[in-house]
């Protein structure tokens, strides 16, 4: 570790916003000493309730986001936003447009908002957000909110390391939540209908509570749920356990934003109270490991090949008929694995 | 460490600041900046200059782009520099100015900081190179 980067990590830790955006920085580039610097934070953070929110584009989320963030303000704890966008496959160019929703936050430098671009990379936007939401959570933010589209099973798993996910579905999206049965039904923790005041709203909480009751039939509580905006969690009881809620918010003039942070801070004293926040968060930290071990050893074998010739030449020899991509892989591997079996430490 | 170092992007904030309505310009740039393969933020219309600076510190952003067709660049680029300095953000931004900008009022403002100003008719390629040329190395 640097001088350079051991005064980075003290000034995020003093509070100072320009190492916070750095740290982030160095952390989507993955610049060298990077790791170092998450390192160091690492010891700092658990301190924030994190919240995934993700939903089709044009649902809303940018604009309840500001909104929910401008509420937790206004009860004076901070807030930080990783916002992420797709980038273009081509240019790996992107417009991140997110930012310009933040309007109630303007000025506001205790609303740290941060947009990332997808970057159309293997699996390291899921270290870089969690690394980013690290390095907020260090810096002492109180509140943390994810936002994403939630396209594919990168982003799904972005939204899912969030202590509470919050999946927005738009009124009248009725194939939209046909879809959402597929995948997204099954890591919403709360479900928004956004934009309740357009017609359809009403069918669609009316479709999702339907299906949130035949999703789960142990998964209901207290036989069902009539309370129209909050969900009835039975503390007394011995198992408890979280029925997905549907809250119903404007997000362009703020209503219902106060009781979805209810609702939300609900649903963490219920992962407080039953361990599920302890699980949750040893599940991600067995996911970190495994996706840096994963990620290292992969950077090694990709040395290797390099220093045999690089893959085009072992591409050439499979065209030529000499060998096939298993063998080879065997191959280049063989001596790492001698090396690990053989205790060669 | 193999899997570092290739994820460098350039970022650039696209801004409009002030009482000034024509975006056009700022949109053009935005979607050539895009193009060029780099990671572009809009402000938005309307902006004051803290809302520009609180975007560019936070976003840590490596080039900020102020489109200003208004007249009042000689008060409002100050004060955004201001802002960054004050921030401690300011010395490796790249700060460009867009915009309908008399010839005196180009010095005083590269002597603020600005590190080039673009006017009317300026080829896109063009700014797109001064900026790949002109980038911070940040450290």
């Amino acid at each position: 570790m640097t001088t350079a980067e051991t005064t980075l990590v003290e000034e995020l830790l003093a509070g100072k916003h320009q190492a916070l955006a750095r740290v982030i920085t160095k952390i989507e580039n993955r610049t060298p000493g990077y790791r170092e610097i998450v390192s160091q934070l690492y010891e700092h953070t658990g301190n924030a309730e994190v919240i995934g929110i993700t939903g089709s584009p044009g649902a809303g989320k940018s604009t309840l986001v500001d909104k929910m963030a401008k509420t937790y303000r206004d009860r004076g704890d901070t807030v930080g936003v990783v916002a992420i966008d797709p980038s273009s496959p081509f240019s790996g160019g992107a417009v991140l447009g997110d930012r310009i929703r933040m309007a109630s936050n303007v000025g506001d430098m205790d609303v740290f908002f941060r947009s990332m671009s997808a970057r159309g990379n293997l699996g390291g936007l899921s270290t870089a957000t969690a690394d980013a939401v690290k390095a907020l959570d260090a810096f002492g933010k109180d509140h943390i909110i994810v936002e994403t589209v939630g396209a594919g099973q990168n982003e799904i798993d972005i939204v899912r390391a969030a202590d509470t996910v919050a999946v927005l579905v738009p009124p009248s999206s009725g194939d939209g939540v046909q879809m959402l049965k597929a995948g997204i039904l099954e890591i919403g923790d709360v479900f928004v209908v956004n934009k309740a005041d357009l017609d359809g709203a009403d069918r669609t909480v009316q479709e999702l509570r339907e299906m949130i009751e035949m999703s789960g039939g142990s998964m209901t509580v207290g036989g069902g749920h009539h309370g129209f905006d909050t969900v009835e969690v039975d503390v007394g009881e011995e198992a408890e356990e979280w029925t997905p809620s549907v809250v119903e918010t404007v997000a362009t003039d703020g209503e219902g934003v106060e009781n979805l942070l209810e609702t939300l801070a609900d649903h963490h004293g219920y992962m407080a109270r039953t361990g599920e926040l302890e699980r949750k968060a040893r599940g991600r930290i067995a996911n970190e490991i495994r996706t840096l071990l994963r990620d290292d050893a992969a950077g090694i074998a990709s040395d290797e090949l390099d220093r045999r010739g690089g893959i085009e030449s072992f591409v050439d020899r499979v065209q030529a008929g000499e060998t096939n991509p298993y063998d080879i892989a065997d191959d280049v591997l063989g001596d790492l694995r001698e090396c690990v079996e053989g205790g060669g430490r | 460490m193999s899997a570092d170092g290739k994820q460098r992007s350039i970022r650039c904030l696209v801004a409009k600041v002030g009482l000034d309505g024509h975006d056009r310009g700022a949109h053009v740039i935005a979607r050539a900046f895009r193009d060029a393969g780099f990671e572009v933020i809009y402000s938005g219309l309307h902006k004051a200059p803290d809302e520009i600076v609180q975007a560019a510190v936070q976003e840590d952003v490596d080039v900020l782009g102020i489109s200003i067709l208004s007249g009042a660049h000689n008060t409002l680029v100050p004060k955004i520099i201001d802002g960054l300095k004050e921030y401690d953000a300011f010395e490796d931004t790249l700060i460009l100015v867009g915009g309908v900008i008399p010839d005196d009022d180009k010095a005083e403002l590269k002597q603020q900081g600005v590190a080039e100003v673009f006017g009317p008719g300026t080829e896109l390629e063009k700014t797109i190179e001064f900026v790949r040329e002109n980038v911070p190395e940040k450290r």
